[in-house]
C-alpha cells in the first residue's frame, strides 16, 4: 500500500468520524496549567471553537484512531464490507495532532473512536494507551473523550475511566431486532451491560475506600450514548422510553440522536432518504423536556410520532388544554415549567421575583419568555388569555402550509 | 462637569478606584464625564470641565456578589455609557434605593444586557483566538491576532494562562496585547497590529475543518449565528467556508447516485471472510447449570428483557441443600448481574448470619430474573411483576430446582411464593409454615427482606427482620 501522508490520513479518519453527534466538553472535574507543569485546562462549560456548515461545532478533535473494521455494521461507513478507503494512526500521530491542534486553540480535547481491529480488546488497549500517553507523559489536561469498545474486558474500562473524562458506548439503534439485524456482531445486552460497568465504576469513585483515600478517578464527565434515527421503523415513543430507561439505569449525561444521513458507499438494506433533520431536532428538544422540565417519556410523544410542526412542549400544551391557564402568580414551579415559552431561567426568576410582588405581563418579557408561545396559557395581572378555546390556535404556531408552485 | 481619565490597561481596577472616590465626595452621576485611553492620560477635551482637583481615596463599597460580578462585566462593554450607567447602579445599591434583580429597573436591565454581551463577546474570544508558532524556543511561543467587538482583553485573558500554562503566547488586539512570558501575564497597549505570519499546522486544521464537515445536513445559518462573518478574516478555516457550501449538493448527489446505482454489490470483500473466522463466537457451554445459564440470558419469554441491563441467575454451590427465592432483581443486582447485592440482599445477609446460614452454602434466586422498573428521571423504580411475567420466568426456575435439587426452598414474599405455590396472597399469615408442592421439595415461606426495609414504622420493619431470621433458623434446622 501507498504510504499516506499525516493530511491523507486525517482526511479520511475525521470524514470517518463525523456521524457521531457528541462534541461536549464541558462537567468534568476542574484542573489547569497555571503553574506551568503542563498543557490544557477543564472543567468549565466546554467551548466551539469553530462552526461548519453543517451548523455543527467543533469542541473536540473527533477522529478514528483507525478505519479498518471487523464488524459489517450497516449503517456505518467504516463497516467490512464497505469499500471506502482505510487508514490506520500510529499512537504517536493522534498524540501530536491533538497536542498541536490544543497549543493553536483550535480545540478543547480529543474525542478519539475507533473501527474494531484484531479483537475488541486490541483495539481497546491502544485506545487507552493514547489517553495514557497524553495524560501521563505530556502532562494534558484538556479534555478526552474516548469512544468505548463494549466488547472490551473490564480492566481496560477501568483504564480507560482513568484517563478519560468521558466514556461512551453507542446504543446505536433503538430497539433490539433493529440492532440484530443491521449490526449482527453487536449485541445490545454487551452493549447495556458495558454501560452498568461504567457507572457502577463511576458511582465508585464518587466514595471514599474504606481506608479513608480517594477512589482512583473515573470518567469525571460521565457517559453518554448515541442512537441513530430513521435507518428503521422505530418509532419517537420507543426511542424515548429507551432514553430514559437509560437515563434511569447508567446515568448518563446524554443520549445523542442522530438523524441517519447517506454515507458514500452505502449498504443496500437502508432507506434512501434525506436525513431527518427536524425529526431529530424534536427528539431533541423532547429528551431535554424529560430530563430538565419534569416530563415523562409516555406525556411526550403519546401519538407514536413527535409533531413536526410544532415543539414537543408547545403540542403538549395544545392537546391539555383543559390543564391552563396557569396563573404565573400562584403556580407551582412544576406547572410554571410547563408552559410555552418559559424556560428554566424564566421560571427561576418568576421564583424569585414573586415574594416582592406581582409579576406583570411585561416582567416576563425582561425575564426572558417567550410571549408569543405563552400568552394563550397564562393569566396573571393585566393579561386574561381569549384564544386558548380556539379551534385554530395550533394552526397561529404551526408553520404555514408549503404553497404547490404553478408550473 | 468632572473628567475622569481611565487608563487603557487596568481599566476596570481604576474605574473602582474613581468610584469609590466619587462616592465618598457625594459627586453624582450626571457631573461625570468618563474617559478611556486617549493621548497620554492629558487633560480633557470637555471645554466646561472642572479643573480635575484630585478626590481623595474613597472606602469600598460592597456589594452582592452577583451584583459585583454582572458589573464589572458589563465595563468590559464598548458602550461609551457603560461607566455612567455602572456610577448610577452602584450608587443605588449603596443607598438601598435600588434592589439588585428588580425587573422593572430600566438602567438595571440595560446593565445586565450589556454584561450578557461582553461575557458573549469573552466567550467567543476564548473560542475564535488562534495561536500560530513563532521560531523554535526552548519554551515555546505563539501570537495570535484578535479582533473583539468590545474591550474584554483583560477579562478574557486569565482563562488562555490557566490553559497554556507551558508556553508563552501573545494576543495583540487593537487595542491591548496580553503578553503571557515565564508564567506571568501582563498587558500593554498594542504596538504592532500585523497579523502573525502562519504556521504548519495551519493546514492540518484545515483540512481536518473539511472532513468533519457532512454535506447531508448543510445548515449555513445554524454556522452564521454561532460564528458570524465579522470573526472570520482572523479564523484560518473561515476561507474554506464559500466552497464547501458551494460544493454540498453536488457531494450528497454523488452519493444518492452511487447509492441508486446498485449494481455495485456492498461486498463481501476479500477482508470479509478471514473477519468471519475472527469474530465467530465461542461455542455456548452445552447442558448442565452453566448451559442453562447461557441459555437464560438470552431469555426473551417476556418483554421484560428488553429494558433491564441482563438475566440475574442464581448463585451458589449447584448441591446446595437450601435455596432461597426471592422476588426480582433490583437495581443493584441488575447492574452487577448478581443477586441479592442491593440494600436488600445486605439486609438479608444479616438475616442469615443470625440464623447461622453460610451464604456461600445456599443457591440464592429469583422467582423472576429481569429488573422490572420504571423510570423517573435518574432513578429506576421498582415494578412488581405481573402474573404472566412470574409464569414466563417459571421455567427458567424449575431448571435451578431440577439441577440443584435441594432439600428445602424458602419462597421470599408473595412473588415467589406465587411462583412456587401457585398462590402469592396472605403472606402474613403463611410465613413461618412449610406447604408441599407437587413434584419439588417443601417450601419454607417468609417475608421479602426488602419489606423489612420498606416498612412504614421503624418497629414494624425490626418485627419484619426479626420475623426473617426466625425463618431463616428454622430452614437451617431443617436442612441440618
Amino acid at each position: 500500500m501507498v504510504q499516506r501522508t499525516l493530511s491523507d490520513k486525517l482526511a479520511i479518519l475525521s470524514d470517518a468520524a463525523k456521524y457521531d453527534a457528541s462534541c461536549a466538553s464541558s462537567g468534568t472535574s476542574r484542573r489547569d496549567s497555571r503553574d506551568g507543569s503542563g498543557l490544557g485546562s477543564a472543567g468549565g462549560s466546554g467551548i466551539c471553537h469553530a462552526y461548519t456548515p453543517d451548523g455543527r461545532c467543533i469542541s473536540l478533535l473527533k477522529i478514528l484512531m483507525t478505519n479498518f473494521c471487523i464488524y459489517d455494521c450497516a449503517y456505518c461507513i467504516n463497516r467490512v464490507s464497505s469499500q471506502v478507503e482505510r487508514a490506520r494512526f500510529t499512537p504517536e500521530e493522534v498524540v501530536s495532532l491533538t497536542l498541536e491542534f490544543y497549543r493553536r486553540n483550535y480545540i478543547e480535547g480529543l474525542f478519539l473512536s475507533s473501527g474494531i481491529i484484531r479483537s475488541p480488546d486490541d483495539t481497546m488497549a491502544d485506545m487507552v494507551q493514547i489517553a495514557r500517553t497524553l495524560r501521563e507523559r505530556e502532562n494534558f489536561r484538556g479534555y478526552i473523550h474516548l469512544k468505548t469498545i463494549p466488547d472490551a474486558s473490564p480492566e481496560l474500562i477501568e483504564q480507560a475511566g482513568l484517563y478519560a473524562d468521558r466514556l461512551s458506548i453507542n446504543v446505536e439503534l433503538p430497539t433490539e431486532p433493529a440492532l440484530e439485524k443491521l449490526a449482527p456482531q453487536k449485541s445490545a445486552r454487551t452493549i447495556r451491560k458495558a454501560m452498568a460497568e461504567v457507572r457502577l465504576r463511576h458511582d465508585a469513585a464518587k466514595e471514599t475506600t474504606h481506608t479513608g483515600r480517594a477512589a482512583p478517578r473515573f470518567a469525571p464527565a460521565g457517559q453518554s450514548t448515541q442512537v441513530i434515527i430513521g435507518a428503521d421503523q422505530t418509532t419517537d415513543a420507543t426511542i424515548l422510553k429507551n432514553s430514559s430507561a437509560l437515563y434511569a439505569g447508567y446515568g448518563l449525561r446524554r443520549v445523542y440522536y442522530s438523524a441517519f444521513s447517506p454515507i458514500p458507499d452505502a449498504s443496500a438494506v437502508l432507506p434512501l432518504v434525506r436525513p431527518p433533520l427536524q425529526r431529530e431536532h424534536r427528539l431533541y428538544q423532547a429528551d431535554w423536556l424529560m430530563r430538565h422540565y419534569g416530563f415523562q417519556a409516555e406525556e411526550i410523544a403519546a401519538e407514536g410520532m413527535l409533531d413536526l410542526d410544532v415543539d414537543p412542549k408547545l403540542a403538549w400544551a395544545l392537546s391539555h388544554r383543559d390543564q391552563f391557564p396557569i396563573d404565573v402568580n400562584r403556580a407551582p414551579r412544576e406547572l410554571l415549567l410547563r408552559v410555552p415559552g418559559f424556560g428554566t431561567k424564566t421560571v427561576a426568576r418568576i421564583l424569585a421575583a414573586r415574594p416582592h410582588r406581582a409579576v406583570r405581563y411585561e416582567d416576563l418579557i425582561a425575564m426572558g419568555a417567550n410571549m408569543k408561545a405563552a400568552q394563550p396559557f397564562i393569566t396573571l395581572p393585566g393579561w386574561r388569555p381569549r384564544l386558548l378555546d380556539a379551534p385554530d390556535l395550533r394552526a397561529r404556531f404551526a408553520p404555514p402550509a408549503e404553497q404547490l408552485s404553478l408550473f | 462637569m468632572r473628567q475622569v481619565r481611565l487608563p487603557l490597561v487596568g481599566t476596570i481596577p481604576a474605574f473602582r478606584q474613581e468610584l469609590r472616590r466619587l462616592i465618598a465626595a457625594n459627586i453624582p452621576p450626571d457631573q461625570v464625564i468618563w474617559h478611556r485611553g486617549g493621548i497620554g492620560g492629558g487633560t480633557g477635551t470637555d471645554l466646561f470641565a472642572a479643573p480635575a482637583t484630585p478626590l481623595p481615596d474613597g472606602p469600598p463599597i460592597p456589594l452582592a456578589r452577583d451584583a459585583a460580578t454582572t458589573i464589572e462585566t458589563a465595563l468590559s462593554h464598548s458602550d461609551p455609557e457603560r461607566f455612567a450607567l455602572a456610577h448610577d447602579i452602584v450608587l443605588r445599591l449603596h443607598g438601598g434605593t435600588l434592589r439588585w434583580g428588580d425587573p422593572g429597573d430600566v438602567p438595571l436591565r440595560r446593565i445586565t444586557a450589556l454584561a450578557k454581551a461582553a461575557s458573549r463577546e469573552i466567550h467567543k474570544m476564548h473560542a475564535f483566538v488562534r495561536f500560530r508558532e513563532l521560531d523554535g524556543q526552548a519554551r515555546r511561543r505563539f501570537a495570535a491576532w484578535f479582533e473583539p467587538d468590545h474591550p474584554v482583553t483583560e477579562a478574557a485573558s486569565p482563562f488562555f494562562a490557566r490553559r497554556f500554562g507551558d508556553m508563552d503566547w501573545a494576543i495583540a488586539t487593537p487595542d491591548i496585547t496580553a503578553i503571557f512570558q515565564n508564567g506571568t501575564l501582563r498587558f500593554e497597549p498594542t504596538a504592532d497590529t500585523a497579523p502573525p505570519p502562519a504556521d504548519g499546522a495551519e493546514e492540518l486544521w484545515r483540512v481536518y475543518y473539511r472532513s468533519i464537515f457532512n454535506p447531508a445536513r448543510l445548515n449555513p445559518r445554524a454556522m452564521e449565528s454561532e460564528m458570524p462573518q465579522k470573526y472570520w478574516k482572523n479564523l484560518p478555516e473561515a476561507a474554506l467556508i464559500p466552497q464547501m457550501i458551494r460544493e454540498a449538493p453536488a457531494r450528497v448527489q454523488a452519493m444518492r447516485e452511487a447509492e441508486i446505482a446498485a449494481a455495485r454489490p456492498s461486498g463481501p470483500t476479500p477482508r470479509m471472510a478471514a473477519v468471519a473466522r475472527q469474530t465467530a463466537p465461542a461455542p455456548a457451554p452445552e447442558g448442565g447449570m452453566d448451559g442453562v445459564r447461557h441459555q437464560a440470558e438470552g431469555c426473551t419469554r417476556c418483554p421484560l428483557y428488553a429494558p433491564a441491563t441482563q438475566t440475574v441467575w442464581g448463585e451458589g454451590p449447584v448441591d446446595a441443600r437450601l435455596m432461597l427465592v426471592g422476588e426480582q432483581p433490583g437495581d443493584q443486582e441488575d447492574l452487577r448481574g448478581r443477586p441479592f447485592v442491593g440494600p436488600a440482599g445486605q439486609l438479608l445477609d444479616r438475616a442469615l448470619d443470625i440464623a447461622g446460614l453460610d451464604r456461600t452454602k445456599v443457591w440464592m434466586t429469583n422467582a423472576v430474573k429481569h429488573f422490572k422498573f420504571e423510570p423517573r428521571g435518574k432513578r429506576r423504580i421498582h415494578q412488581r411483576p405481573n402474573t404472566g411475567e412470574i409464569r414466563a420466568c417459571k421455567w427458567w426456575l424449575d431448571q435451578e430446582l431440577m439441577l440443584v435439587q435441594p432439600q428445602l426452598v424458602v419462597a421470599m414474599g408473595a412473588t415467589a411464593a406465587q411462583s412456587l405455590t401457585g398462590n402469592g396472597a396472605g403472606i402474613m399469615a403463611r410465613r413461618g409454615t412449610v406447604e408441599e408442592i407437587p413434584d419439588g421439595p417443601p417450601v419454607l415461606l417468609t417475608l421479602h427482606p426488602s419489606y423489612a426495609l420498606r416498612a412504614r414504622s421503624p418497629e414494624a420493619r425490626e418485627e419484619a427482620f426479626e420475623a426473617i431470621a426466625e425463618d431463616l433458623r428454622r430452614a437451617a434446622e431443617m436442612v441440618a
